[in-house]
């Protein structure tokens, strides 16, 4: 079960999200979008989606720095793994937090605002439910955290990730024995990776910062020199 | 020089009697679809009003179109680009559906379906959006129809700037005038510029603005980057549209629907030859009144033998060029210069065009005491403010307005002396700086306007941009899936389609 779950459903979970989001992208670019629902109801909509993204940002680019970077490379930057795991509670807690107080006030817009309810789809209310037990789950582990800040526990994690990225078959086998919240955690996350597809969760892809370099303001198309 | 063409329009509302048969049109043909019933890509609303959506002349609550810099530069005035990207995930700027209305729709069924009762059966209204009773209808796209609602509410019309309104307010001194509103396809489109997808685009062969919809993530900036508000967020689809200017009708040498379908033929479209190159010089001029000259200094003279050589090289057509000879918006706008830009201030150097309402004489007691040369009553003694005017068509300029007010009564005072005396009177004409030859001109294409001088519309070279053979067995206008047929069953990526409208109890 340990070895499904953690050793073949990340595969699962991970080629779902590549093979769909790329066909979704191909196939069917028209439903490629954010959905704001911020037309119909801008009331909550401003301060809960403000906090909701900063804070999911900041824990997504936590936890890819957090698991993927390799111990040695923490090591020589001189943080040893105790003090790293002090930094991510602080900021992993701050951001969950406020991603948390973001979430709630969307997902009561979305249940109890007869607008966004009426408008919104079974995959746009499950996705936020699901993102919210997450980021609840999430706070819960710092508590069992709190119990061991020598770091060893979080050091597990990182192997795994390590592992699953480098097709190390014991992956699963390093974090045998924690905490069911932190396995409770993953698995959950990896559902979020296998739905993503599905949902609107793809816009985070076409996060458009390019446009930041994109040369003036003003763009003009042409059909003329195309070859026949 | 760099020479593109454009189809421009000029709307001449001294002849717009408020019918909205172009409204009607233009959404029977492009917005009965879920999601954009409350989308008017063309709205006439009255004017002085607040329109629709609410407000949307005020750029300080809306910081629609272009600020410029102390240093001379433009950015949108929502913000440059970092700061666009940093309000993406709530746009402060954004109007909610309620600034437009929250789009509803009767209980018609209820007429045929209803018991036995002591009282006739009403078909009362619906919201189109959670399908739940709506009990009272707060707003529309013409809320404000020949002067609804009091004076109090209508007079925040942001023209009225630097008048003292409140004697408007009274009866005798009242005044009105329809706008008819679409989108203005600019040259400086500040939606285009906002749009952190890069799905909004000018065409370079018709100057036509359209969305991407594939590549729309919805971002939703364009819609508050507008000042003209006439950028709408499908709240089905999740995508932005727009006013196409009817493109597979002008493709096709077709006046747009509203311009076809205009009893008081007041719509006129031609094309507008211009230097791409000038275009941010214009749009940065640092005076506001300077902007209307500033955009008639980008347009180029078809009938300069250098112009049509660079067009030439461009590769515009010879038709384009021939059609922006005869083109009935140049004359307006350049050579009698009666035609103006809504609102240049927002810098976006518009291509709908209007030429401003004559209006009765204000006060009948004064009828006689008033100024009159030639027959010719004084423009200040008409009933609409001229500054009224100046503030929405020239930034408050007034000179241009005047000219173009007496060049229209001139018409009216030439040719009823030419009709009726019988006599041909030079004196009217260079009075306003016209020859005789123009005003009787001016007088086929504004009074007769026949469709052929209204319309002067070339249809695109499609065999210089792609092979009909590829086309063979192609579907028409779609969205999604190559041939997809719009129908609504279930998706495998969630989404709905655009839903065919079937007609009946929905």
């Amino acid at each position: 079960m340990n070895e499904f779950l953690f050793g073949i459903y990340p595969y699962i979970a991970l080629t779902v999200l590549a093979v769909g989001s790329i066909v979704r992208y191909e196939r069917d670019p028209f439903t490629w979008k954010s959905s704001s629902s911020q037309l119909l109801r801008r009331k909550q909509l401003i301060l809960g989606s403000v906090l909701f993204h900063v804070g999911v940002l900041a824990i997504f680019g936590g936890h890819l720095v957090g698991l993927l970077t390799p111990l040695s490379v923490w090591h020589a930057l001189g943080v040893p793994s105790s003090v790293k795991q002090i930094i991510a509670i602080v900021l992993g807690g701050t951001a969950g937090i406020a991603m948390l107080a973001g979430g709630l006030m969307l997902a009561h817009r979305r249940l109890f605002d007869a607008r966004i309810r009426a408008r919104s789809s079974f995959a746009d209310t499950a996705v936020l439910l699901m993102l919210l037990v997450q980021v609840i789950l999430g706070l819960m582990t710092i508590i069992v955290s709190l119990g061991h800040l020598d770091g060893e526990e979080m050091t597990k994690f990182m192997r795994w990730a390590g592992g699953i990225f480098t097709l190390d078959g014991n992956a699963a086998s390093y974090i045998e024995d924690v905490n069911i919240l932190f396995k409770l955690h993953i698995f959950f996350g990896l559902t979020i990776f296998l739905v993503f597809p599905f949902t609107r969760l793809v816009h985070m892809l076409s996060a458009p910062v390019r446009y930041l370099w994109r040369p003036g303001y003003q763009i003009v198309r042409t059909r003329k020199g195309k070859k026949l | 020089m760099k020479v593109r063409a454009q189809i421009g329009m000029v709307l001449n509302l001294d002849k717009c009697i408020g019918c909205h048969t172009c409204s009607v049109t233009c959404k029977n043909v492009w917005t009965s679809r879920d999601g954009v019933e409350y989308a008017w890509f063309n709205n006439v609303e009255t004017k002085p009003g607040i329109g629709y959506p609410k407000d949307w002349e005020n750029q300080k609550r809306w910081n629609g179109g272009w600020t410029r810099t102390k240093s001379g530069k433009l950015h949108p005035k929502q913000g440059a680009k970092w700061r666009i990207l940093a309000n993406i995930f709530g746009n402060p700027d954004l109007p909610e559906i309620d600034d437009f209305y929250e789009p509803f729709d009767f209980d018609y069924d209820h007429l045929k379906s209803a018991p036995e009762m002591d009282a006739f059966p009403t078909a009362r209204p619906r919201s189109r959006i959670t399908g739940e009773r709506m009990e009272k209808i707060e707003w529309g796209p013409n809320w404000e129809e020949i002067l609804g609602g009091e004076f109090s509410k209508r007079s925040k019309d942001y023209n009225f700037e630097g008048i003292q309104k409140e004697i408007y307010g009274e009866y005798e001194n009242t005044f009105m005038m329809y706008l008819p509103r679409l989108c203005e396809h600019c040259l400086n489109p500040t939606c285009v510029a906002a749009c952190p997808s890069g799905a909004i685009y000018k065409r370079e062969e018709d100057g036509i603005v359209l969305i991407d919809q594939d590549k729309c993530r919805g971002w939703r900036m364009c819609v508050s980057a507008c000042p003209y508000k006439k950028i709408y967020y499908n709240w089905e689809s999740g995508k932005s549209e727009k006013c196409t200017f009817c493109y597979p009708r002008i493709e096709s040498g077709l006046p747009t629907v509203c311009s076809e379908t205009c009893v008081g033929r007041i719509r006129y479209l031609g094309v507008m030859l211009y230097d791409a190159d000038k275009i941010q010089q214009a749009a940065s001029v640092e005076n506001e009144q300077e902007l209307y000259n500033a955009q008639l200094g980008v347009f180029l003279d078809p009938n300069d033998p250098e112009v049509q050589a660079a067009a030439r090289e461009e590769g515009i057509p010879e038709a384009w060029i021939n059609s922006a000879i005869k083109s009935p918006v140049w004359k307006m706008a350049m050579d009698w210069k009666i035609a103006f830009p809504l609102h240049p201030e927002y810098r976006t150097l518009p291509m709908v065009w209007y030429i401003p309402p004559l209006s009765p004489i204000q006060n009948a007691a004064e009828a006689g005491a008033i100024s009159s040369k030639n027959n010719m009553p004084d423009v200040k003694s008409l009933r609409i403010p001229v500054k009224y005017l100046a503030n929405m068509l020239t930034a408050g300029d007034e000179a241009p307005v005047v000219t173009a007010l007496e060049r229209m009564l001139a018409m009216r005072a030439y040719m009823r002396a030419k009709t009726i005396d019988g006599v041909v009177d030079h004196g009217i004409a260079k009075q306003v700086g016209l020859t005789p030859l123009e005003i009787e001109d001016m007088y086929k294409i504004m009074a007769i306007a026949d469709y052929e001088d209204r319309f002067v519309v070339p249809t695109t070279h499609r065999e210089q941009v792609e092979d009909a053979y590829d086309m063979r067995g192609g579907c028409g206008f779609t969205d999604g899936n190559g041939c997809s047929t719009g129908s609504s069953g279930k998706k495998m990526f969630g989404s709905r389609k655009f839903v065919v409208p079937t007609g009946g109890a929905r």
